[in-house]
């Protein structure tokens, strides 16, 4: 209201100073201006399973403000990320979140697959906007793949941006690629257990999978299980 | 347009001596199981380099590359000006640890490329390393992905021994002692003879014998093995 009441005892002062305008009194404006309608801003995110063998389990994905991080490299796992690598449900790393706008897959996305998100924010208001995608190789012990909260906020409408993705190893699970510890295909084994029991408690990079035909015996995984990096790759578009 | 080409030329001629840079370096250790020896960080001319792909180390890259020891590498790079920081980390760095110090060529605004070397343990001769990248002019963070090589200067036999160049085997500090195994028959015998990125290690499950001292499903590792993030002041 402050901000009304200036320009009109401004425009009643040059008013006192010119007696032949009083005849052509100014449009009232305290109307409000028509409301532009709101447009939502969406984003598309396309992602590209990269490996031979490793499934990834459904896309988490979300829109999110700077406060939140998936993970960070020398720190330990979240118990949300932890749920994801280590048996790939997405659900409780989703509701830690809370962010702006979240998504999942609803099915594993197989190795040579190609899947695409729609995350449509409410309004138009794209500040601090970070962007969040995780997956479990499934095939694996706790390996996961990430975009770790890259800011969008930049992106104009129209704009793209492609980028290849390595990956990471929770740290809560030993690589121990034994029987009945992945759950995966390729095992069908435990997934999530709270038991935190890898070499330190933080999440690194992954050094990829021995397998039992390259030197571990006792794996469960074999050559064709094998990836290097990066493993799945990940395009985002602004596309309103 | 004589006159509108001459006065850009000034301009870019004033531009010029922007090389000189006050910058901070953030080196994270993003491998699994690995450790590195005390890094060198060196920002230098752009006619000179620690090393080159494809061409035979130095006699300073072997001593770092085999047992960790900078001093040689240090040495080269004072005798051409650079600018030095040595062992930021204060020592080996942890996996998933990180090590930050600060760079001011001011006083030597030829020193535009910065280059970060240190072994990874445990490895016969591997070393990450960041060469010659450009120094960016423009405020900012950038962040530089690091690969692994191997100096090619000894055989990768994987077996525990010392870090002196010509010493087989690769020495290790208690805590690459900790997770290492012993009784390993060799991997490969011969050196490569030249710098290349490194294949890997092989490792093997077998804590008292096998073909290795490395855990394979420990001490592997997958390209990139560091981050560095250069904040451009």
């Amino acid at each position: 209201m402050k901000r009304l009441l200036i320009p009109a005892l401004i425009a009643l002062a040059a008013g006192c100073s010119d007696n032949n305008s009083n005849s052509n009194p100014r449009p009232d404006e305290t109307t409000p201006p028509e409301p532009e309608p709101v447009v939502n801003a969406i984003f598309e995110v396309g992602v590209v399973n990269l490996t031979n063998g490793q499934p990834l389990s459904p896309i988490a994905l979300a829109l999110h403000d700077d406060s939140f991080a998936a993970f960070a490299v020398g720190a330990p796992a979240s118990a949300g990320l932890e749920l994801l690598a280590e048996g790939g449900d997405n659900s409780q790393l989703l509701e830690e979140v809370e962010g702006r706008v979240e998504a999942s897959g609803e099915a594993p996305l197989g190795p040579g697959g190609e899947e695409t998100f729609v995350l449509e924010l409410d309004g138009d208001d794209v500040s601090d906007l970070h962007l969040s995608v995780v997956s479990m190789l499934v095939n694996t012990n706790d390996a996961f793949t990430a975009l770790n909260g890259v800011d969008v906020s930049a992106m104009e409408v129209g704009d793209t941006w492609m980028v290849n993705a390595v990956a990471y190893d929770a740290g809560t699970e030993a690589d121990s690629e034994a029987a009945g510890t992945i759950p995966g295909p390729a095992d069908g084994g435990e997934g999530f257990n709270a038991a935190r029991d890898d070499a330190a408690d933080q999440v690194t990079m992954h050094s990829g999978v021995v397998t039992s035909d390259d030197g571990l015996p006792t794996s469960v995984l074999t050559q064709m299980h094998r990836f290097d990096n990066p493993v799945a790759r990940f395009t985002v578009t602004r596309t309103q | 347009m004589k006159k509108s080409l001459s006065i850009l030329s000034l301009l870019s001629l004033c531009s010029l001596p922007a090389g000189a840079a006050d910058i901070d370096i953030e080196i994270t250790n993003l491998t699994h199981g690995s450790f590195f020896t005390p890094f060198l960080v060196a920002a230098h001319a752009d006619n000179v380099s620690l090393f080159a792909s494809g061409e035979p180390a130095s006699a300073s890259l072997q001593a770092m590359a085999e047992g960790g020891d900078i001093s040689g590498l240090v040495a080269d790079a004072e005798a051409v000006n650079a600018t030095l920081v040595t062992d930021p980390a204060g020592g080996l760095l942890a996996p998933g640890q990180a090590a930050s110090t600060s760079l001011n060529t001011d006083d030597a605004p030829d020193n535009t490329r910065l280059s970060i070397v240190a072994m990874i343990l445990p490895s016969n001769d591997g070393f990450m390393g960041l060469n010659s990248v450009e120094i960016p002019s423009e405020p900012g963070r950038y962040m530089f992905s690091v690969n692994a090589y191997d100096a090619g200067t000894e055989g990768n036999d994987e077996i525990l021994g010392g870090g002196a160049p010509g010493d087989p085997g690769f020495p290790a500090p208690p805590p690459v002692m900790a997770t290492s195994g012993t009784g390993g028959t060799g991997v490969a015998a011969d050196a490569e003879g030249f710098v290349h990125i490194h294949r890997g290690v092989l490792g093997d499950a077998d804590p008292s014998g096998g073909v290795s001292d490395i855990d394979a499903t420990v001490h592997r590792w997958l390209n990139p093995v560091v981050r560095v993030v250069v904040t451009v002041n």
